[in-house]
């Protein structure tokens, strides 16, 4: 008699493959919101194992700030080729140059609020009912309380106090034409489970995860990746160091980290042993309490 | 923290459970205390917490702060919402659906109780039973949650007092007998000073029972699914028409009930044809079998119309069938339950839509009585109710199974989600 029992990571890829299912059941034209980071490979992974033998029976979605790791961009390309997905791509150079956003100016100029309207811009273009996307509750406070199918106005705006309750795994959908929905299929995923499924899996993942040596410089105690999109104060120096990423990110807003970790098991001792969230190398999280929930309201992931 | 990383998380399992409970009953600080003690409140939050705190003027660091994420909670105090937080011991992966306890949230503790495996109900041993702890017991039983701990908390106050730890119990016991719970644990603990949380007491040494964290590590969850009745909601059908797979056609869901091996019989619902498993996938894996709650493609041996809100079903193990369906109703929204009303009905994968054909009566949730007289069912209230379907469910009663026995309505017009339902 042996024991019908499932580990932790086993429970939740079968409840995010439900998730995913109910999505594509549910909606006309879902998408998946694809940066190239960990959390959005895994949502695809999830995706290709619970279609299978099927492609995924949706497009990629990137918006893309223009300020993207190279790495990141081949990795994508790699990977859409591979698996003969689709790729929609939209731009926040497009969306500046086309006057829907302005530029931010000044040594903290980033793009990652501006990406908000050509994410929406990108929605309505390509008719998408319900975005799906790679966040996860423990990331930070206001996503802790988010749906996993949240309902989005006509305006792509979130109110977190008209949200409908979710019980059991029952997922209501219904919308009003214009409305749309993010749907959040790793909600319950912690980072920890994400490193430990990406080792399990052995699913491929950038570079730039592991340690290697770059040129950064130091701001407000967050290690920087140099580049052409930044512009360094008189004081800032830049230097060669080995480090690596633990979120990706557009390049302006994400910190690296200090790291000899060189394989999936040395990231996942770090991460069980390190002191600071995730987030906490993110600078467009920094800027206020309630940044993320501002964000969210105007549309945000 | 070693083996929590890339060890021994190959064995590792998950428990939900939710705690319910007012602001000065020692929730915060109990779930603070698992949190740290576990590792899982990492120094940016802290220092974001310290920061809050400071600017709140409120002395010591606030860790009701960690689970209320939204500004209209920080700048009320209060809690909204169903929270979910996360951590992880050696053993377990666990997640906690933190919900407010005051009357008119009874709404989020029915959500927050509608996954969990286990609740953690907290009582003040000054004050013993409360009306609330009545509430949450009565909640926790008819959402099915298999466990319930009570955690006799603040035992400090009382001098660690065998006799008061006791008497509340006696009490507990009384009133429990009511409820449809399999498994209740009584855990004499003080929250703030960390006695029976993680570590054991030094000061309670007439307590021989377990720590709630051991508890909660090690408690028996694996029997918490139905094992017998096999159902399998369809949720999309799965067809590749590709070079390699040209013929393929698979059924895409999430085991609900019962073991489906390879080989065996299986009869679907409501076409009522009859076939056998030809082949059962996860992903480009093959499976011999499938249990709840997997996620699986399956394919069946002979080509019969298969869609998506069908079930498959043993067919000596059949659920009910049926049009008119009794259950129990969490009203969720400000605009009361319409008698006659029609509304949009979810249950598994089905959607329907369903007519008001009675409300039998409303239930006092504090005294566990049927309200007399004025029978309208309002926001948070609970209530029996009949329901007529325009389409026959594939049911099973709640207290059997808890996907096959659930229902959720939905206004046509709105397209909330305005109450939850029990099969009786």
């Amino acid at each position: 008699m042996h024991s019908y029992r499932l580990t932790h990571l086993k429970e939740l890829e079968s409840e995010s493959m439900h998730i995913l299912r109910e999505v594509a059941a549910q909606f006309e034209r879902p998408a998946l919101l694809f940066s190239g980071g960990k959390d959005s490979i895994v949502c695809f992974h999830l995706a290709r194992k619970a279609f299978f033998p099927s492609r995924v029976p949706f497009p990629l979605v990137h918006v893309d700030t223009g300020h993207n790791f190279e790495e990141t961009m081949i990795f994508r390309d790699d990977l859409v080729k591979e698996h003969g997905a689709t790729l929609l791509v939209g731009s926040v150079q497009e969306s500046i140059d086309s006057g829907r956003v302005q530029e931010e100016t000044g040594y903290y100029a980033s793009r990652n609020k501006l990406q908000t309207v050509t994410l929406l811009d990108t929605i309505e273009k390509h008719k998408i009912d319900c975005a799906i996307g790679g966040g996860r509750r423990d990331e930070e406070k206001a996503r802790a309380k988010e749906r996993v199918f949240s309902h989005r106005d006509e305006f792509g705006q979130w109110d977190p106090k008209m949200q409908r309750p979710e019980l059991w795994n029952i997922y209501n959908g219904k919308k009003r034409p214009g409305e749309h929905f993010r749907a959040f299929p790793i909600s319950n995923w912690t980072e920890m489970d994400v490193w430990q499924y990406i080792l399990l899996e052995k699913i491929p993942i950038p570079s730039i995860y592991f340690s290697h040596v770059r040129e950064v410089f130091d701001r407000d105690g967050v290690i920087y990746a140099n580049s052409s999109f930044m512009r360094l104060k008189p004081e800032e120096k830049p230097r060669q160091m080995r480090v690596r990423f633990r979120t990706i990110g557009d390049m302006s807003c994400t910190g690296a980290v200090d790291s000899p970790a060189s394989t999936l098991e040395e990231i996942i001792d770090e991460v069980a042993s390190s002191r600071v969230t995730e987030r906490g190398s993110r600078m467009d999280d920094k800027r206020s309490e309630a940044a993320m929930e501002d964000r969210k309201k105007e549309g945000y992931f | 923290m070693k083996d929590n990383s890339t060890h021994g998380y190959l064995d590792m399992d998950l428990l939900r459970f939710t705690t319910a409970g007012s602001v000065d009953d020692g929730k915060s600080t109990l779930i603070g205390r698992l949190l740290y003690d576990s590792k899982a409140i990492f120094d940016d939050q802290m220092e974001a917490m310290e920061k809050a705190s400071s600017k709140r003027g409120t002395g010591d660091v606030d860790l009701s702060l960690l689970t209320d994420g939204l500004r209209a909670e920080r700048e009320q105090g209060i809690t909204i919402d169903v929270a979910y937080r996360y951590f992880a011991t050696p053993k377990r992966k666990f997640i906690i659906a933190d919900t407010p306890g005051h009357i008119q949230y009874t709404r989020n503790m029915v959500t927050g109780a509608s996954t969990a495996n286990l609740a953690i109900i907290l009582v003040d041993a000054r004050k013993g039973i409360q009306e609330q702890t009545n509430r949450h017991a009565f909640i926790a039983s008819l959402l099915g949650i298999p466990h319930v701990v009570f955690c006799i908390n603040k035992m400090d106050l009382v001098d660690f007092d065998e006799a008061v730890f006791t008497r509340i119990q006696k009490e507990l016991e009384d009133f429990s007998s009511k409820l449809e719970v399999r498994d209740i644990r009584y855990i004499p603990i003080s929250a703030l000073k960390g006695d029976n949380v993680v570590d054991r007491s030094q000061r309670m040494d007439w307590y021989q029972g377990p720590t709630l964290m051991y508890l909660l590590e090690n408690i028996h969850i694996a029997g918490d699914l139905n094992h017998i009745d096999r159902r399998f909601p369809v949720q999309y059908v799965v067809r590749p028409m590709t070079e390699a797979w040209h013929d393929f056609r698979g059924f895409a869901g999430r085991v609900t009930g019962g073991v489906f091996r390879k080989g065996e019989m299986v009869q679907v619902l409501p076409s009522g044809f009859q076939s056998t498993i030809k082949s059962i996938h996860l992903g480009e894996q093959e499976l011999e079998e499938a249990f709840a709650p997997q996620s699986v493609v399956i394919t069946l041996t002979d080509e019969i119309d298969v869609s998506r809100g069908d079930m498959l079903v043993s067919p000596n193990n059949m659920p009910e069938t049926g049009q008119d369906i009794d259950v129990m109703l969490c009203w969720f929204n400000e605009r009361p339950l319409q008698p006659g009303g029609k509304y949009a009905i979810k249950h598994t994968t089905r959607d329907a839509r369903c007519m008001v054909k009675e409300v039998k009566y409303r239930m006092d949730i504090n005294t566990l009585h049927k309200a007399e007289g004025d029978p309208t069912i309002r926001m948070n209230d609970i209530g029996r109710v009949h329901l007529r379907t325009t389409v026959p469910l594939h049911f099973d009663k709640y207290q059997r199974n808890r996907s096959s026995g659930s229902v959720i309505l939905i206004d046509e017009g709105t397209n909330e989600t305005v109450a939850a339902g029990m099969i009786l």
